[in-house]
């Protein structure tokens, strides 16, 4: 279904003051069955609609439901929306949302002093402070005393507001979220038709289940406007962004439709092979959806068999992709291997996540760049990509695969938990902005002689040869080959000629990139050297640096391997270079190793993404 | 196939045989399997471009680089995983898997399962010496109790797989059991694999000189064969033995050896039926070993069952009907839009 409408303001209501904001940042915290991924995801989508530039940044745990009511187990989700271009889901929240005890003590350090609190007055009952493990109630005993607080009966009000629709009290308190959305709509001069729209398609089988959603919205949208609780109304004007038709996109959402844009454009079909896991799986579903764009998704028995079965699917033709986390990707190394050795073009995406091992999987990390890099036996070179942020992923998938089917390459693309869950605005490509991508195979072969399936083109990538091609028969495998030939080999002189020519393949690639960008001075004072999800948190801060005069410029790389042919250049042109990370300075090893440049690190591995106040000061004492 | 292109020549076993020098050692059972493969892939006429051996590590895996077709010499124990990803794109394909007994049951035991329980439209050859002989006599998963080898030289403690067990507990729908020396066998059992649609699995008795000379020594030898092994053959009782004088019966739920005559006839023994729905019959056929049993040999179950692959592609092809080929753009757009003048 499309829409495609002028945002639709409310009537101002001119008894109130109204006050015009750039930016505002709204986080609904709850329990993680509470409902608020969709009712941040509303707020969002509505944002979005009204021509606000938006960024978000879901957190939630681990536990699908944790048990209710316990700090464990609260959700929230972050939505950044501007008159401006903004890069971040915000460092500190405006207005927070909290649907329990547990949420709004544990979500409480992100909420600007004078921030805006409404909680559920009825979440706060003795039982419901024993569960959050609180001995005295953050409403009476001066937790909330510099904050605006809004204490209202959420739950009792949804109830009523649904009564006489027979619904039992657990189904009319699911509603709950939708009351808080309501209410923050009105807040924040949100249009509640869009979220409206949304309940009757997503619960239109259910008309009760969608009546109820329905009236909670408009209870908690009434209540702000009739109760004189709030002094104040908000309004966040819309963003000049890049004229064009817009929608709104997640990482992995991006990455999934990256895929399908890349196949389309090189004429192969997609076979997506994986392994559930967090924070990956959204491709798979995504992609399983769309199996009239001849996709073949295949849930795999392992990471291993995921890996493998690609393998396979390379070899007779297709779009091979694979999808992971950092532990899956671990499983995948001794395949990778093998498509490193047989020259197979493939994907492996790793969407980071906090490791080692299980660690935090619902938290974001880049710690597995070493892992993409080098976790692999034998010297096994590839391309590495990372995504900078949401909907770069529908970039970076198309990019990864034109040099995958060039160089007759796997190449692994980096994105993270951030990037995949957090969405943004995306300006919708027409197919025909888009750079074909192409694609050779050699034809039949009748002259007797045998097939060369390592005989090598300018670029030293071989043949794509495939099955069911008469005359090109030809054995791949993981042990050793000889140059053009393609025969078992077990020569020293010749493995040490394939072990080059494989590296020296990959270096290759850096005379078919972009050379490296900077946002800034072209030299100076300092740069700020960053890749992947880190990208929002630097560009606004550079931002915020230059406001305030600082000689400070901002380099991203999306090529971690082989670097941009000028990246030692640029570097050698500011006199400090810092690499914010969150790992422990993998980048920042890489580039003191590779340019002997003295950077700094500037690290961090909480599960979460920097925030821009955290990269200003770990910048401020170069500048 | 381009049009101008001569028509093929009709092939001759010869035909199949790659470049490669053979190297596995003289009087590898490996050796039986390969010719008879040749020869049956001459006498189904498939065009040697539309074959694919995939195989693991060891010893059987090297078996690919021995043929002119296509072919993956992959990782160890990743073969069914590797076919079943190019079968999924390229179900016009002939697609052979070629594993061992370490390789197929132990290292890759999980793809195998996985493999077979999807019935893809492949077939799968697993070459069983019952120890590994590429690292150099270790026992495998499937050597007995007691075996002593390099890493159990006091003897294995860890019980025995049973291939065909696993592969009937996975409800394959093509069992078979042959012997690399009974090349007529074997022979007849590659083609039945090659002729069924499903996941065809073929357990080869395969003698490895070198580390395990003589494991099956009692269903070879000329002389002892008929007594141990019992040569399957649909509809038709259990008959065994040089004189074809003993037969299988069933005692309850369990089979027993009895003699015919004195009042015993064939009448009263099982009879075998490969179609049979439910993999019971095929189940207690491939618990029977030596030397308490003869053990079967021949096709043990052969049933129809969709095939991964088919259904896969029908998911795609239904798909394409219902919702019309992907159109992009109308995708970008399904979601909430709004245009920025």
């Amino acid at each position: 279904m499309i829409h495609e409408q002028q945002p639709c303001a409310s009537e101002p209501d001119q008894s109130l003051g109204r006050e015009e904001l750039d930016e505002a940042t709204v986080r609904f915290c709850g329990d993680s069955g509470d409902g608020m991924q969709l009712a941040g995801t509303q707020l969002t989508n509505t944002s979005a609609l009204v021509g606000n530039d938006v960024a978000t940044f879901p957190d939630f745990p681990a536990e699908i439901r944790a048990p209710r009511g316990t700090q464990a187990g609260v959700s929230g989700f972050q939505v950044h929306f501007a008159s401006r271009r903004i890069f971040t889901p915000g460092d500190q929240v405006d207005a927070l949302v909290a649907m329990n005890p547990a949420a709004l003590v544990t979500n409480l350090p992100d909420l600007r002093p004078g921030g805006i609190v409404i909680v559920d007055a009825d979440s706060f009952t003795p039982r419901d402070l024993q569960t959050a493990g609180l001995k005295t109630s953050p409403l009476e005993d001066g937790t909330l005393a510099s904050y605006q607080v809004f204490q209202v009966d959420i739950t009792r009000l949804t109830r009523l507001a649904v009564k006489d629709l027979g619904l039992g009290t657990k189904d009319a308190d699911r509603c709950r979220n939708f009351f808080a959305m309501g209410l923050v709509y009105w807040l924040f001069d949100r249009p509640v038709e869009p979220t409206l729209r949304f309940v009757i398609e997503k619960f239109g089988r259910r008309p009760d289940v969608a009546e109820s959603n329905r009236r909670a919205l408009l209870a908690g949208y009434h209540y702000g406007e009739t109760t004189e609780a709030f002094a104040h109304r908000y309004a966040v004007d819309r963003a000049r962004l890049p004229p064009g038709k817009y929608t709104h996109i997640t990482g992995n959402q991006a990455m999934a439709w990256g895929l399908l844009a890349a196949a389309r454009l090189s004429g192969c079909d997609l076979f997506y092979g994986t392994y559930p896991i967090t924070p990956a799986s959204d491709i798979l579903h995504e992609l399983a959806r769309r199996k009239n764009f001849g996709v073949r998704t295949f849930q795999a028995e392992d990471e291993i068999a995921a890996v493998t079965a690609v393998i396979g699917a390379a070899f007779g033709g297709a779009m091979g992709v694979t999808g992971t986390s950092g532990p899956g990707l671990s499983l995948k190394g001794e395949g990778i291997g093998l498509a490193v050795m047989t020259e197979l073009p493939m994907l492996v995406i790793d969407v980071q996540r906090a490791g080692p091992s299980t660690g935090m999987p619902t938290k974001t990390e880049q710690a597995d760049l070493n892992q993409a890099l080098f976790g692999r036996h034998g010297e096994c070179p590839l391309p590495v990509l990372a995504a900078a942020h949401p909907a770069d992923c529908f970039d970076v998938a198309r990019e990864a695969w034109r040099i995958a089917v060039r160089y007759m390459t796997p190449v692994l693309v980096l994105s993270d938990a951030f990037i995949a869950n957090g969405s943004e605005p995306w300006r919708i490509p027409k197919m025909s902005e888009l750079e074909p991508i192409e694609v050779r195979h050699p034809g039949p072969l009748s002259n007797g002689q045998p097939f060369q399936p390592y005989r090598r083109d300018e670029r030293l990538a071989r043949p794509w040869a495939l099955p069911g091609t008469p005359g090109l028969m030809h054995r791949l495998g993981g042990l050793e080959k000889q140059d053009i030939t393609g025969a078992v080999s077990y020569d020293g002189a010749n493995h040490q000629h394939m072990v080059d020519l494989r590296a020296r393949k990959v270096a290759g690639i850096a005379a078919d990139i972009p050379p490296q960008t900077v946002e800034g001075p072209k030299r100076g004072r300092l740069l700020i050297l960053g890749w992947g999800g880190t990208y929002g948190p630097i560009a606004t801060a550079v931002r915020r640096l230059w406001e305030r005069g600082a000689s400070v410029a901002h380099a991203h790389l999306r090529y971690l391997n082989p670097f941009p042919a000028n990246l030692g250049e640029v570097l050698r042109n500011y006199d400090r270079v810092l690499i914010p990370e969150l790992n422990r300075g993998q980048l920042r090893a890489l580039v003191r190793a590779e340019y002997l440049v003295d950077a700094i690190g500037w690290n961090k591995t909480t599960g979460r993404p920097f925030t821009v106040g955290e990269i200003v000061a770990g910048a401020e004492p170069w500048i | 196939m381009s049009a101008d292109l001569p028509a093929p020549a009709k092939l001759t076993p010869a035909d199949y045989a790659s470049a490669q020098d053979v190297r596995w050692c003289p009087g590898c059972g490996d050796y039986a399997i390969l010719a008879q493969m040749k020869k049956v892939l001459a006498n189904l006429g498939i065009p040697k471009e539309k074959l694919v051996f995939i195989s693991g590590i060891g010893c059987s895996s090297r078996f690919p680089y021995y043929l002119d077709t296509y072919g993956i010499h992959s990782i160890h124990g990743r073969a069914p995983a590797v076919a079943t990803g190019l079968k999924a794109v390229r179900p016009d394909l002939s697609v052979w898997v070629i594993t061992g007994d370490g390789d197929g049951l132990s290292i890759g035991g999980n793809h195998l399962l996985h493999c077979i329980r999807r019935n893809l439209d492949i077939n799968i050859v697993l070459f069983n010496n019952r120890i590994y002989g590429l690292t150099k006599g270790q026992y495998s998963p499937t050597s007995p109790l007691g075996q002593v080898t390099k890493s159990t030289p006091m003897g294995a403690i860890d019980n025995p797989l049973h291939i065909l067990s696993v592969a009937i507990g996975c409800e394959a729908t093509f069992v078979a059991r042959t012997v690399d020396v009974h090349v007529q066998h074997l022979s007849m059992c590659l083609q039945r694999a090659a002729e069924h649609r499903g996941t065809s699995f073929v357990e080869v008795y395969q003698n490895c000189v070198v580390f395990n000379d003589g494991a099956f020594e009692y269903a070879t030898d000329k002389q002892l064969r008929s007594e141990h092994t019992l040569e399957l053959e649909h509809g038709k009782p259990l008959v065994f033995g040089k004189n074809r004088d003993k037969g299988i019966r069933l005692n309850g739920l369990e089979p027993e050896v009895v003699a015919l005559g004195n009042g015993v006839t064939e009448k009263d023994l099982l009879v075998h039926d490969e179609k049979a729905p439910q993999p019971s019959l095929a189940y207690l056929l491939s618990r029977m070993h030596y030397p308490d049993f003869p053990e079967p040999i021949g096709v043990f179950r052969a049933v129809d069952r969709p095939k991964y692959d088919e259904l896969l592609n029908a998911q795609v092809a239904a798909a394409m009907a219902k919702q019309g080929p992907g159109d992009l753009e109308a995708l970008f757009s399904s979601g909430d839009t709004w245009v920025v003048e």
